[in-house]
């Protein structure tokens, strides 16, 4: 009995170990940068490194909110994901609807096209979508990255709601239409409004897509006016090359919305993740 | 008023044809928006990007003339190429293997049953932290650890691991490595996801079971948990391959494809030709071949989820 209780303390202590070692492999970079971004720019490459600042400093995030190109990158990082993220649950929803009450002809057909949107390598679409958009005029223009965006956006979405009203019973609806209500009135009185969770879960995730979107950003803008916080941080990478507390910084903030709604929302953060492999 | 009847009074009345139309026109009607920004964000696309790679230089040129397979023929036979798909396929099978063992073995650890349930939950949300990072942000935190002043050589120096600093991201002896390796951090946590999910869904009475008839952890691990997560394994291995082929942000971020092509993947070298060199066609034959590459993945992808329903 001693010896099974050795034993049973011996695999725990293992797990401990290794749990702790997955715990230094995952966050020690983000809180390295984390601290490097309240240390002073000399200080992040002082020998001894330590992790924690000898001298606590703000000024990395004082000198982003007082340039106004820096705070424009946020501006358009967040207007962008916003409208995307509208118009993408408007579409979405309509979309999942019809894929979820409805059987047509080309469903089948359609639902494949979807799914199949989602494995075309965004550099293939890059090089029409730039000829395109300069032919457009809509070079360097909000416009561009909205547009564009909703080509990875939509498949997820769709595919997400989709799921979600496929878990909701058909006699919700069906008595609105039975009761005299037009399917347009038992898709918005009824089950939009029981969706929430489902809809806030392809929001959040539509809104990380779009944030963290770097290739076309980087493509489809030209002037800083235009840029978003990724392609901003690179910018500013080429630029002072050794400010490195001032890009950590950069980062921390340019994180923040994605770290926000993970804590707040994490079931329906991890509903995004994992909307392409498991099937619940 | 019951249902019966008032099926009776549509049936007898003209409605009930307008009822069958609209059953017939409405779902197309919801599908319109969807349909109509599909065909311009992804079929309008894949047409021009082919049309264009059999044109010579188009967008700098007001007047492209045809020229056939030419533009084809000069990629495959330009040796870069060929470079960029040696390292892609290292960058994405490395990648694919290692978060396929760093997320299983991450997933077992939050999963196993001798830890509080508690704990287990506060480090699952330390665990996903990588995946909080956009690319870009993950590039630029690994330049600054990978720095050849910074902590990492600190750390392996003081212990005698290697004795000078070294230039992990811009010497091409370990350029790949250290790209791929900071690929393997970044995209683990999707694994870990997806398979904690699938170990949670495997019905308990399969390892009692087991148990009774004496089978040892090792054996309940090969015999269960492999097969039952293996549909879960199949699919996000599959996705993950077409998704790491397409790299983008967090190559061009750190070493740019360099140095001298030894991190050049398919992406980058695509890019380049466009931006960088202005050969737009020569840049869409070279993005038609990974688009067909993509698609033949993507295929047993799709053949496998329809076979999952």
């Amino acid at each position: 009995m001693a010896k099974q209780k050795m034993r049973k303390w011996y695999s725990l202590t293992l797990i401990y170990i290794a749990l702790l070692i997955g715990l230094i492999y995952s966050s020690f970079p983000v809180l390295w940068m984390f601290f490097s971004s309240i240390k002073s720019n000399t200080e992040i490459f002082s020998l001894p490194p330590k992790m924690l600042p000898k001298e606590f400093t703000l000024k990395a995030y004082e000198s982003i909110f007082s340039n106004p190109t820096k705070i424009r990158y946020f501006i358009n990082s967040y207007l962008v994901a916003s409208v995307v993220t509208f118009l993408t649950l408007l579409v979405a929803i309509l979309s999942g609807y019809s894929f979820s009450r409805y059987s047509f002809k080309l469903k089948k057909a359609l639902n494949l096209f979807i799914i199949s949107t989602q494995t075309v390598p965004p550099i293939t679409l890059l090089i029409p979508y730039f000829g395109l958009i300069v032919s457009f005029k809509i070079y360097n223009t909000y416009f561009a990255l909205i547009f564009t965006y909703l080509v990875f956006t939509l498949p997820y979405a769709i595919l997400m709601m989709t799921g979600y009203f496929n878990s909701l019973p058909k006699e919700l609806d069906e008595a609105v239409q039975i009761d005299g209500g037009s399917n347009f009135l038992a898709l918005w009185r009824v089950l939009v409004p029981i969706s929430i969770p489902g809809i806030v879960a392809t929001g959040v995730y539509t809104f990380l897509l779009s944030w963290n979107e770097f290739l076309f950003a980087l493509t489809l803008t030209k002037t800083t006016e235009m840029r978003t916080v990724p392609v901003g941080i690179q910018q500013l990478m080429g630029q002072h090359a050794y400010e490195w507390n001032e890009m950590m910084a950069m980062s921390i903030l340019g994180s923040l919305p994605i770290l926000i709604m993970y804590l707040i929302a994490q079931r329906y953060f991890l509903a995004g993740m994992t909307a392409g492999s498991v099937k619940t | 008023m019951t249902l019966s009847t008032l099926y009776k009074k549509h049936n007898n009345s003209r409605s009930m044809i307008f009822y069958k139309a609209k059953r017939h026109i409405l779902p197309y009607l919801f599908q319109a928006p969807t349909i109509i920004l599909l065909m311009l964000l992804m079929l309008l696309p894949i047409i021009t990007v082919f049309r264009y790679s059999f044109l010579n230089n188009v967008i700098m040129n007001k007047n492209p003339i045809f020229v056939g397979l030419d533009n084809y023929k000069t990629i495959l036979s330009d040796q870069i190429f060929w470079i960029s798909t040696g390292n892609t396929l290292y960058f994405t099978i490395m990648s694919v293997i290692f978060h396929l063992i760093v997320g299983l073995s991450f997933a077992l650890l939050l999963n196993s049953k001798a830890v509080n349930p508690i704990i287990r939950g506060i480090f699952r949300v330390f665990y996903i932290t990588p995946w909080m990072f956009t690319a870009t942000i993950v590039a630029i935190i690994w330049r600054l650890l990978l720095n050849p002043s910074g902590i990492i050589n600190y750390i392996l120096r003081s212990f005698n691991i290697i004795n000078s600093n070294i230039e992990w991201f811009s010497s091409s002896a370990t350029a790949i490595h250290a790209l791929t390796f900071v690929n393997i951090w970044a995209g683990y946590p999707f694994y870990m996801v997806s398979l904690l999910a699938g170990l949670q869904s495997i019905p308990n009475d399969l390892y009692e079971a087991a148990t009774m008839d004496g089978a040892n952890e090792l054996q309940k691990f090969w015999n269960i948990t492999i097969p039952q997560l293996l549909p879960i394994i199949i699919s996000i291995a599959m996705l993950d391959f077409i998704w790491t082929m397409q790299v983008f942000p967090l190559v061009w971020m750190t070493t740019g494809g360099g140095p001298i092509h030894a991190t050049e993947m398919l992406s980058t070298y695509t890019y380049k030709l466009a931006f960088t060199k202005y050969q737009f066609s020569l840049a869409s034959s070279s993005a038609v071949i990974i688009l067909i590459l993509s698609m033949s993945i993507a295929f047993f992808y799709i053949r496998h989820q329809k076979m999952r329903d």
